[in-house]
């Protein structure tokens, strides 16, 4: 995991992740239904990054939970990676450790049982929670606590892997170096991986595609592709970018 | 336990205040004076002196009576109280869970709630006879409202979001009961059956006071008859001293071990 020179092993599953919810209606509390979700199709390439960004409340939490199978009643259909076979690992916006189990115990118990006994020192030591693996979640910061949660979705070696805005309500330094750790941990093993952020400028660094989304009712605004190898994107490319992306869907920054 | 404990550290760093342990002894001392100066000025028959309740503990310890009438009055308290949390918990987490059996069920649990307890007793030894399981199950009974609507209120407040996370990395069921959901309900349970003891054993001395023929409630029944209240006392403190036994011994580390993943919280 920690050799980069190493030739990539393939991980995830063989096809692409498709995802195409026709409608999604929530009950609000009076019985009124209120549309969240219009049309979102897309596909997100095997062993690739995918970013899908938008305004607040158009629906990218749900298409998570739809994609995680914690929300059934919408139309439309889902292709996941291996066809359910594989597991599935989220990143969700809190961290959601229990706080009776240590770090380890939290990361351990989401293995299936022949795995159980698994070695996972490099995980643990590429995170940096090498220290960490007796504390209890209630001793650590809230970046600490988001490693954890990393360190418990990359042990289960997922054919997909879901993050829900992972690096929110963090300080800018904080969330520079968990987004490198992220990067590191994904490269060793590039799995199939859909993350939700309202930053641009960190869906620009970490992508291979983004998707945009509009306003409630949401639909695909636009894809954007990017091909350029991460080690190559600079803060001048990046800047370049930004402003491109910024001209063509006006309002996103 | 916990007491040395706090002694420790409270008498290093703030070697002027007493320790706790030392204010509890103090203040136990000070109800047994207050109570042994009114024995000796009131001079009479029904407020006996602690020297006179010790003889009557004494008398009956020495014999093996005394243990014996704890002994199964310990039993009938630790069956009811298995009974009362057991099937308390089970019909708790359920109703907490479902929203449309809780509906329906909860008249009955307030109408269980607010019957006395003398009425479940004298019905059970009607309806069973007067026989260990009609009086066991009577003080099950009497309890089982009470923590039924404690862990009711722990399953209402179960974290969606961790049972998501359980759902998400494909925790068995076994495994979610044990890491996600009974964690979540221990401070619950802790307060069931803190409060569950107690009740219990009181109850349970009624329940042998009306249709045992041994236990801590049918001595206490025969001194009354004798009018003999140095025993009554020395039975009463008996019973009371195996109850902090069991608080200290049993509950206090039990919890400490299950909360040790709290944060601690700043002392003095």
């Amino acid at each position: 995991m920690s050799n980069l020179s190493k030739p990539i092993p393939p991980a995830g599953g063989r096809n692409a992740l498709e995802v195409e919810i026709r409608g999604k209606t929530f009950r609000g509390a009076d019985g009124e239904a209120v549309r969240a979700i219009e049309t979102i199709a897309f596909e997100v390439a095997p062993a690739s990054f995918a970013t899908l960004i938008g305004p607040s409340g158009c629906g990218k939490t749900t298409t998570l939970r739809i994609i995680l199978g914690l929300d059934e009643d919408y139309e439309g259909r889902l292709r996941l990676p291996d066809e359910g076979h594989g597991r599935i690992a989220a990143v969700f916006q809190e961290p959601r450790l229990l706080p009776w189990r240590t770090v380890e115990e939290n990361v351990r118990l989401a293995l299936s049982d022949d795995e159980a006994e698994r070695d996972l020192d490099q995980l643990f030591a590429v995170l940096g929670l090498a220290e960490m693996r007796s504390r209890y979640p209630s001793e650590l910061s809230l970046g600490l606590a988001r490693r954890v949660a990393l360190a418990r979705a990359f042990a289960v070696r997922p054919s997909l892997l879901l993050l829900d805005e992972p690096f929110v309500s963090l300080d800018e330094q904080t969330a520079t170096r968990l987004r490198k750790l992220l990067m590191d941990v994904w490269s060793a093993r590039p799995t199939t991986a859909l993350m939700v952020t309202h930053n641009l400028r960190e869906a620009v660094q970490l992508s291979d595609r983004i998707i945009f989304l509009t306003e409630r009712p949401s639909r695909v605004r636009g894809v954007h592709d990017i091909a350029k190898p991460r080690a190559e994107r600079d803060t001048r490319w990046r800047e370049a970018t930004l402003s491109a992306i910024a001209k063509r869907y006006s309002g996103v920054l | 336990m916990a007491l040395e404990l706090e002694h420790g550290t409270a008498g290093t760093a703030v070697p002027s205040r007493l320790a706790p342990g030392v204010v509890t002894i103090v203040s136990l001392a000070g109800l047994l004076a207050v109570w042994w100066v009114a024995a000796t000025l009131a001079d009479s028959r029904v407020l006996p002196t602690p020297p006179e309740v010790a003889e009557a503990f004494w008398r009956d310890a020495r014999t093996g009576e005394l243990f014996f009438h704890l002994g199964m009055t310990l039993m009938r308290v630790a069956g009811a109280f298995a009974i009362a949390m057991a099937v308390g918990s089970a019909i708790g987490i359920f109703l907490g869970m479902n929203r449309e059996a809780n509906r329906f069920f909860d008249p009955w649990v307030i109408l269980f709630l607010n019957v006395p307890a003398l009425v479940l007793i004298v019905l059970a030894y009607i309806w069973f006879g007067l026989n260990e399981a009609a009086a066991i199950g009577a003080i099950a009974v009497n309890k089982i409202p009470n923590v039924v609507v404690t862990l009711r209120e722990g399953a209402r407040a179960l974290d969606r979001d961790l049972e998501e996370m359980a759902r998400v990395y494909r925790f068995s069921f076994a495994r979610t009961l044990r890491h996600v959901v009974l964690p979540q309900l221990q401070p619950y349970f802790a307060a069931a059956s803190r409060s569950g003891i107690s009740l219990i054993w009181k109850i349970a001395l009624v329940v042998e006071l009306l249709g045992r023929s041994n236990g801590v409630g049918f001595q206490i029944n025969l001194y009354f008859q004798l009018f003999d209240v140095a025993a009554i006392l020395a039975y009463t403190l008996a019973f009371v001293a195996v109850m902090l036994i069991i608080e200290f011994l049993l509950v206090q580390p039990f919890e400490a071990h299950s909360t040790r993943w709290r944060p601690k919280r700043a002392r003095g």
